[in-house]
Formats: structure tokens, C-alpha cells, sequence
């Protein structure tokens, strides 16, 4: 690689963050359970582009590894893996009561994304990195977001998809600062995410058989005395 | 060789598991499986006790003194639950394919709490750590009711979020070492390049770890969803969940200790100290109002992992090798716990304290190990969790941290109290019907006797060859 193309690559990276970040705010904003997998998925491949993106930054063919991982398992995999455990009457539903609305949501968002500069900016003051200027505060800004859609959200199916973007973005900021993880890691990182689904869609399954609902956010028979 | 074994011989026996020779078989080899990996675990840990330390396939398997602590409980509740398995499961599932499913489920979970201690490359081992929650989902979920898969959806996904932000962690952790020159992922690894690392970044790794397994253990305030997952699971599972996955978490936790140690101007003893006595305190409060028995000993675990955290933020010599003793004490005795709780269940058929009187009548059996189980956990001699409780708090009143020590006092009394209210309650109370007279299966008495056996001994004695093992143990978390 060039140095003159370095500003370039940086450019269309930071392009991707921004649009990264915004995928995972509409993950929290929507009602629509498939509009928020499709969200999903156009993150993952976000995630990917980045990746591929620093990986001809920085010349690391483990980062064009996790790209090839990441889309196969979290566009392919993962919709088919859902497709087929959870029913198509999940999808289809829609969100009427929320933990919390929409604009009172976005607003603690915008909050979360400050806390996660303000989280990821000691680190980057103590070590220079390429990328993790962009990367990492992005990363654990998806991160926020996406834990706070499981806080926000009832159905499963978008709770699910908030666990997944919380390790989108622990990637996001991962391929930055490590760009040269173990494939080993890599690897075990790509059986992770779908035993994860597996396991959650079967159990969503499970509970829209026995108890007639996915909406797991108002399962409360167990309390605390 | 022993430490590949021990990964093979379950993987192995969940396939078979599965093999069309039915529920029986799937029973008996589950039973074999773990009987041959105590005996495997055991033979590790004496061969740690020679040479210090063992390694197998190229050093991807590794094992100390605290990891064949941690692996020798794992096999010991592993093989008293599985004989447990043999009556309750049966006696709680018709349909030999969901049986079949919870014997081969089992084997995978504890593949996977063995996994932890052994795998040498941190990464691996956080994915091991991960799968201990995956695994055993639908082993929490295996009553089918509304309570039981609510709790397992709390288990998964709150417990998973923990794993999560501790990934980052460890993320953050393997570029410190970078930065720090150092290249292998290992815990041996870690300890060598800590004193190199950057403190901003070796800090929010360990935080980042601290907070995300110890949802996994159930420090307070991640605390809530593990006493719905520890009382709708099957009593079996109960006793692994609580006596030693929970341990396995904090294991993790443990060997961060001596790496964040070793940074210059880093101290995490304040925060071990900080999270742990709100645990205890918390977890004290809860057993005093709790309606549930089977959370009553959920709640006991929450306490008695603060305890070890306590212990282990105490530092010293001393107080470690109290945490090794607590770690001990508290899967032996809470595993006890479970089984008499699966046995009260069987007996009664219900899991509220209010509606259990006078069980010394109608199930003397169950009423003697519940009360028996609630005085060691609970921390009355000769229990060891007596002796381990003691040796915590001289260790810190030696060291002049009195206010920690008078809290964790304050609460361990009360919560002694408050536990052996609701078992006097249960075993001794008037019953306000008669109860008709149930035996216990064969196999939970025979799994409740095995337990027993550690259980009374090393309140009274502890064998020379187990103290070395603790004392080494000790000395792993930092000494």
C-alpha cells in the first residue's frame, strides 16, 4: 500500500463508522422485528467493509479473514439459522408498547455515544494506533447501543439482534486494535455468534410454543420477594 | 495425555448419548464418563502436586495448582450429580428423546466447565467460558414450564452480554501485550508482559472482565438473573450451575488478580474487596426475606462468591489460601444443598419454604440433609466452610482491615441466621396436613451419601496431599 492512499482508506473507514453507528441506532429505533434483522445485517457487513478496509490499511490478511468470516456468518448463517427456528409470525409482528419511546430513546442513544468517547479516549491517548481513533470509540458506541436495545426492546428476536450488535462492535473496535488476532481466535469467535443464535432462536421457539409470545420483555413470574 | 482425556472422555459420551440404545444406556455412560474423569482429574492434580505444572498437545493444555483445584471440583460435582441424574431425571421426563438430550447436553456442559482451567490461550478459554452458558441453556429450560424458560431466556442473554463486554477485555488485554512486546495469549504470558503494559490500558481490561464474567459468577448488581436459573433448573443441574460454573467464572477473575497486581500503580484489591461485600451484603438481605428454598441456596451462592472475592481482594498468604478453602467448601457443600433441595422437591412437591413443615416426618431423609446442608453452608462447625470463613477474617483482622472484616462479619452472622430459620422451619415445623411418606430413588440417596463424605471430612481434616493443593492454589492467585 501506498502512503498516498492511507488518507483515502482512513476517510472511507471513518464513512463506514458513521454508517455503523447509525445502523445500530436503528436497531434501537425501530418497531418492525424483520426491519431490525435487516438493519442487522447491513451492519455486519459494515463491520466487514471496515475490516477489509484496514486490512489493506494495514496489510494484514487476518483482517481480510475476519471480513470473509464475519459475512458469512452474520448475513448468511444467521438470518437462515433464524429462518428456520423462529416462525415466520414472529417477524411479522410489530411492536406496539416499548419499554420506553422512540425519541426518549434516541436521546439516552446520543448520551451513550458521548459516554463511549469519553470511555475509549484515555486508551487512545496512551497507545497510537492507525484506525482505533475511529474504530474503537465507534466500537464501543455500538456496543452501548446495542445492550441498551436489549434493555428497551421486548420482542426476542430484536433482543437477540441487540446481544449480536453488542459483538459487532466489540469487533469493530477489536480489528483495530488487535488486527492480528490468532486465526484460532477467528475462528472460535465464527462458532460463537451462531451457537449463540442457535441457541436463542430454539429457545424462542421454545417459549412462542409454550406460552403463545416472543415477548420475553414481559415474562415476569419470577420476582424477587 | 491426562489432559486431553479429560476433554475426550465427555465429548465422547455425549455422542453416544444420543445412540439409539435408549435412556438407560445414555444414563449409564454419562454415569462411566464421569466416574473416569474424577479419576483423571484426580491424577492431574497429583501430577501438578509433583512437578507444578502440566502441559499436553504442544502446550495448548495447561494446568497449575489453581486450575487442578477448579478441575478436580468440576469432575467431583459432575460425578455426584450425574448419579443424581439417574432417579430425578427419570422420575421427571416421560419421553425418551428429551431424556437422551439432557444426558448428551449434560456431557457437552461439563466438556465445557473442564475446558476452562485447562485451555492454555486466553481466547480459547474465553470461548469455553462462553459455551458453559450456551450449553446449558436448555439444560436450565428442561422443565418446559413458563418459570423455567423465562429464567433460561434471563440466563442466556444477560449471562452472554456479560461474556460480551468481557471479550473486550480480553481484546484490550491481548494489545497491551502486544504494546508490551510480548506475543503468547497465556495466562503465563499475561503475567510476564502486565508490569510492561500501558495501566490505561491493563485498567479498563480488568474492569471490563471484572463486570462482564461477574455476571457469570453473580456479583451484585449482575446478580438477577441467577436466582431464577438456579432454582428452575433441575435439582442436578442446580447443583453444577451453583457448586461449580459459578466458580468457573471466578476462577477468570482470580488469575486477572496477580497480572493486574503486577502493574505498577494499579491496586484491584479495593474493587475485589468493593464488589464482593456488596454481594455478601446484598445476597444477606435477600435470604432473609426469601419464600423459596431453591433460591434460598441461589442466594447463598451470590454470598459466598463475595466471600471468595473478599478473601482474594484481602491479599496475603492467608486469606488466599482461605478463598482456596471457601472455593472448596462451597462446591461441596452447595451441591449437597441442590441434591437435598431435589429430594425436598420430590418429597413435598413443591419449592416454597411456607408450604414445607415438618418434613423430618414425612421424608426424614431429606429433612436431616437439609438441615445438615444449611448448617455447612451456612458456616457452623465442623462444615469447612466454618474453618475456611475463620481463617478469611483472622487473615484480614491481621492485616488491620478492620471495617471490612466487621461488615463481611456483620453479614456472614446474619446470613448464618436467616439460613437456618428456613431449614429449622422446613425440617421441624408443624404440618398443617400430613404429607403421605415418599421414598427417594435409590441413586439421589446414593449421590447425596457420596457428597456427604468430603463434605463432613474436610470440615474436620484436611488430608496433606489436598492442603498442599490448596496452599499452591493460594500462592496462584498472587499469594
Amino acid at each position: 500500500m501506498t502512503s498516498a492512499s492511507f488518507p483515502v482508506i482512513s476517510a472511507l473507514d471513518a464513512l463506514t463508522g458513521a454508517l455503523f453507528l447509525l445502523t445500530a441506532l436503528g436497531v434501537v429505533a425501530t418497531r418492525q422485528v424483520l426491519a431490525s434483522l435487516q438493519l442487522f445485517i447491513l451492519q455486519s457487513l459494515l463491520l466487514a467493509l471496515s475490516a477489509v478496509l484496514l486490512g489493506i490499511g494495514l496489510g494484514s490478511p487476518h483482517l481480510l479473514a475476519v471480513a470473509a468470516i464475519t459475512i458469512a456468518t452474520k448475513t448468511l448463517m444467521i438470518p437462515w439459522l433464524l429462518r428456520h427456528t423462529v416462525s415466520a409470525e414472529v417477524y411479522r409482528t410489530r411492536e406496539i408498547e416499548r419499554v420506553l419511546n422512540i425519541p426518549s430513546s434516541l436521546l439516552i442513544s446520543a448520551v451513550l455515544i458521548m459516554v463511549a468517547y469519553a470511555v475509549a479516549n484515555p486508551l487512545l491517548n496512551a497507545v497510537d494506533v492507525p484506525f482505533a481513533h475511529v474504530n474503537l470509540p465507534l466500537g464501543i458506541a455500538a456496543m452501548f447501543l446495542g445492550a441498551f436495545t436489549i434493555a428497551v426492546r421486548r420482542e426476542a428476536v430484536p433482543q437477540l439482534l441487540g446481544l449480536l450488535a453488542v459483538e459487532n462492535g466489540v469487533f469493530f473496535a477489536g480489528i483495530a486494535i488487535v488486527p492480528n488476532l490468532p486465526v484460532i481466535a477467528e475462528l472460535a469467535a465464527a462458532v460463537d455468534v451462531p451457537v449463540i443464535t442457535l441457541v436463542i432462536g430454539l429457545l424462542t421457539r421454545q417459549i412462542h410454543r409454550r406460552l403463545g409470545t416472543t415477548s420475553v420483555g414481559r415474562l415476569a413470574a419470577l420476582r424477587e420477594e | 495425555m491426562e489432559l486431553a482425556a479429560i476433554l475426550a472422555v465427555p465429548a465422547l459420551a455425549s455422542g453416544l448419548s444420543l445412540s439409539p440404545l435408549g435412556r438407560r444406556f445414555a444414563a449409564l455412560i454419562t454415569l462411566v464418563a464421569a466416574a473416569i474423569v474424577l479419576g483423571l482429574a484426580a491424577s492431574v492434580a497429583i501430577g501438578v502436586m509433583r512437578s507444578g505444572r502440566l502441559d499436553a498437545l504442544d502446550q495448548w493444555l495447561t494446568c497449575d495448582a489453581l486450575g487442578a483445584l477448579i478441575l478436580l471440583l468440576v469432575a467431583f460435582v459432575g460425578f455426584t450429580a450425574a448419579i443424581f441424574s439417574w432417579g430425578y431425571i427419570g422420575g421427571r421426563a416421560e419421553q425418551q428423546a428429551k431424556i437422551q438430550r439432557y444426558y448428551c447436553l449434560y456431557n457437552l456442559f461439563l466438556l465445557s466447565m473442564l475446558a476452562v482451567p485447562l485451555l492454555a490461550n486466553v481466547a480459547l478459554m474465553w470461548i469455553a467460558v462462553e459455551l458453559t452458558t450456551l450449553l446449558s441453556a436448555f439444560l436450565v429450560g428442561f422443565e418446559d414450564t413458563a418459570e423455567a424458560l423465562e429464567a433460561a431466556w434471563k440466563y442466556v442473554v444477560l449471562t452472554t452480554l456479560g461474556a460480551v463486554l468481557a471479550l473486550l477485555g480480553f481484546l484490550i488485554l491481548y494489545w497491551g501485550s502486544r504494546v508490551a512486546g510480548l506475543e503468547p495469549f497465556t495466562w503465563v504470558g499475561l503475567a510476564e508482559a502486565a508490569p510492561h503494559m500501558p495501566p490505561a490500558l491493563l485498567w479498563p481490561a480488568f474492569l471490563l472482565i471484572l463486570v462482564g464474567f461477574g455476571t457469570k459468577v453473580g456479583l451484585v448488581p449482575m446478580h438477577t438473573w441467577l436466582p431464577d436459573a438456579h432454582s428452575q433448573a433441575p435439582a442436578s443441574i442446580c447443583a453444577l450451575l451453583s457448586g461449580v460454573e459459578t466458580t468457573t467464572a471466578l476462577y477468570v477473575i482470580l488469575r486477572l488478580f496477580p497480572v493486574v497486581g503486577s502493574a505498577p500503580g494499579l491496586d484491584a484489591r479495593p474493587w475485589f474487596i468493593g464488589f464482593g461485600l456488596v454481594s455478601v451484603g446484598i445476597a444477606t438481605l435477600l435470604l432473609i426475606y426469601v419464600r423459596d428454598f431453591k433460591r434460598m441456596f441461589a442466594f447463598s451462592t451470590v454470598e459466598h462468591m463475595g466471600i471468595i472475592l473478599v478473601a482474594a481482594g484481602l491479599g496475603g498468604a492467608e486469606a488466599h489460601i482461605g478463598a482456596a478453602y471457601q472455593i472448596t467448601g462451597h462446591a461441596i457443600a452447595k451441591s449437597f444443598c441442590f441434591f437435598a433441595a431435589g429430594m425436598t422437591v420430590m418429597a413435598a412437591g413443591t419449592q416454597e419454604i411456607a408450604a414445607v413443615r415438618g418434613l423430618i416426618r414425612s421424608s426424614p431423609l431429606s429433612a436431616l440433609a437439609l438441615v445438615a446442608g444449611g448448617f455447612a453452608i451456612a458456616g457452623a462447625p465442623p462444615f469447612a466452610i466454618f474453618v475456611s470463613e475463620l481463617v478469611i477474617l483472622k487473615a484480614g483482622l491481621t492485616s488491620g482491615q478492620y471495617l471490612a472484616i466487621a461488615l463481611l462479619a456483620f453479614f456472614v452472622v446474619v446470613a448464618f441466621c436467616a439460613v437456618m430459620f428456613h431449614v429449622n422451619r422446613m425440617a421441624f415445623g408443624v404440618p398443617e396436613r400430613d404429607t403421605p411418606v415418599k421414598a427417594a430413588p435409590l441413586s439421589c440417596k446414593v449421590a447425596l451419601a457420596l457428597a456427604a463424605i468430603p463434605l463432613i471430612a474436610i470440615g474436620l481434616y484436611v488430608p496433606g496431599p489436598l492442603q498442599e493443593l490448596l496452599n499452591a492454589a493460594a500462592s496462584a492467585m498472587g499469594g
